[in-house]
């Protein structure tokens, strides 16, 4: 019987024993850039957040509105679906709590809609009580376009294609609706910690 | 093959064999893997890789599939990344006869599904492994689509696939070598960064509407997405695949 890859040994530097590791991911320095088409140039004078709700209501802000709302500064590691992970990558942005503040809805899901027409799906519960926000420093400097700014939504505990580039508006569902990614084979959910990464298609 | 619709089936782990290889350059090892009871694969569409040490250490990366379905041969080009953790040992070291763990196919939507509409590839360094599967779909297929493909490498020791390059343009293929730093003699496009001229000159005027799929590192993808709509295509269908610093 042949062997499984014989004489391969691994990096030790790349060996993680801190348990901040999820399955099947290694750790990098840089941050790398995916996404799936050109990328959208989107100033921040003509810059919007809308978010809608399910009976129709919708908020809007513009950029000097929105970075006029309390703003938060998470560190948090964020983790690729192709495999890499960063640690202590740190933000200034919005919480989606502070968005929703006030709004009473039976939603259960969100569809965040982008510049360039990416969506991503997550439950609503996944992006509130201090778990996502939206994001427009990243490590100290405005985010750059590749990265998905002037603003970008951020999901740490999900891989992150749900944290979606380019965010321009955050729709409230009653039913899921899958999004771009979600549509081309990848999982619905994405936890990094249960290795969803593939779906059926 | 078992699939009707190749590349829509869920991913699942295999083992593979390697069971032969091609040098590319001195950096650069394409890997000829059988693959019991793998459904096939859309071309642009990648794999990944797990392998694992004596201790139980595993490390997985992904890797892009070279040629279109064969049965139940995959076909991967992998290059060495000076502070790869991964890619040397699958250049220098993974012996032919030895297995290896592999998750595919894998990706949605970096693919071409075939067609007529013109097609346009357009690829930095290793970024050609992805859309020369997509050109090799094209000649297997005898496909009427105009194709043109534009690569940029830095330079004549770095090209991948010269053969089957040359190839496709005898077969009526638009091909542009762009050499970013070096040319061979004779060649005659100076060597330069692959431009939005160089797009209008050997791509298709956007009334062509074609199909565009862009692969390669990001500052480079990053530019051309920008020129291609710069030349009033159309963001919508330009399909791109970054290759980061990560594939080690």
């Amino acid at each position: 019987m042949a062997s499984l890859t014989p004489g391969f040994r691994g990096r030790g530097a790349a060996r993680d024993d801190s348990g901040r590791l999820p399955p099947g991911q290694h750790l990098v320095e840089g941050f790398p850039v995916l996404s799936a088409g050109p990328t959208p140039r989107v100033p921040e004078g003509s810059w919007r957040f809308t978010l809608e709700t399910p009976d129709g209501t919708a908020r809007r802000w513009t950029w000097r509105e929105f970075m006029d709302l309390p703003q938060e500064r998470p560190t948090v590691d964020i983790h690729c679906v192709t495999r890499w992970s960063k640690y202590d990558t740190t933000w200034v942005g919005v919480s989606v709590d502070t968005l929703l503040d006030g709004i009473d809805t039976s939603a259960k899901f969100a569809l965040a809609r982008c510049h360039g027409g990416y969506t991503t799906n997550v439950p609503l519960a996944d992006v509130t009580g201090g778990k996502a926000w939206i994001v427009h420093t990243y490590d100290g400097e405005p985010l750059p376009a590749a990265h998905g700014g002037p603003a970008r939504l951020l999901i740490p505990h999900l891989y992150f294609w749900k944290s979606a580039k380019w965010v321009r508006g955050l729709r409230l569902l009653d039913r899921d609706e899958p999004g771009f990614w979600e549509s081309a084979g990848y999982h619905d959910y994405g936890d990094p910690w249960r290795e969803q990464r593939y779906s059926w298609a | 093959m078992s699939s009707a619709t190749p590349g829509r089936e869920a991913p699942a782990w295999r083992t593979a064999t390697l069971v032969g290889d091609r040098c590319e350059t001195p950096d650069v090892r394409t890997l000829l893997l059988d693959v019991p009871g793998w459904p096939g694969h859309l071309p642009g569409q990648h794999v990944d890789l797990r392998l694992t040490a004596d201790d139980g250490y595993q490390a997985t990366r992904s890797y892009s599939i070279a040629a279109p379905a064969a049965g139940e041969r995959v076909e991967l080009t992998v290059q060495r990344l000076p502070d790869g953790e991964v890619s040397p040992y699958l250049v220098d070291d993974y012996p032919t006869g030895a297995l290896i763990e592999m998750l595919g196919p894998v990706g949605g939507w970096f693919v071409w599904r075939g067609g007529d509409e013109p097609l346009l590839l357009v690829a930095g360094g290793a970024g050609v492994v992805p859309v020369m599967a997509m050109a090799r779909a094209w000649r297997d297929t005898g496909s009427r689509a105009p194709l043109r493909l534009l690569y940029s490498l830095r330079s004549p020791d770095q090209l991948f696939y010269a053969d089957e390059l040359a190839d496709l343009a005898e077969r009526g293929a638009g091909v542009l070598l762009a050499y970013t730093r070096e040319t061979p003699p004779g060649h005659d496009r100076p060597a330069a960064r692959l431009a939005a001229d160089d797009l209008a000159a050997h791509g298709f005027p956007p009334g062509d509407a074609p199909h565009c799929y862009v692969c390669g590192p990001t500052p480079f993808v990053e530019a051309v997405g920008a020129a291609l709509t710069g030349l009033g295509h159309d963001g919508d269908r330009v399909r791109a695949e970054r290759f980061g610093p990560t594939g080690g």
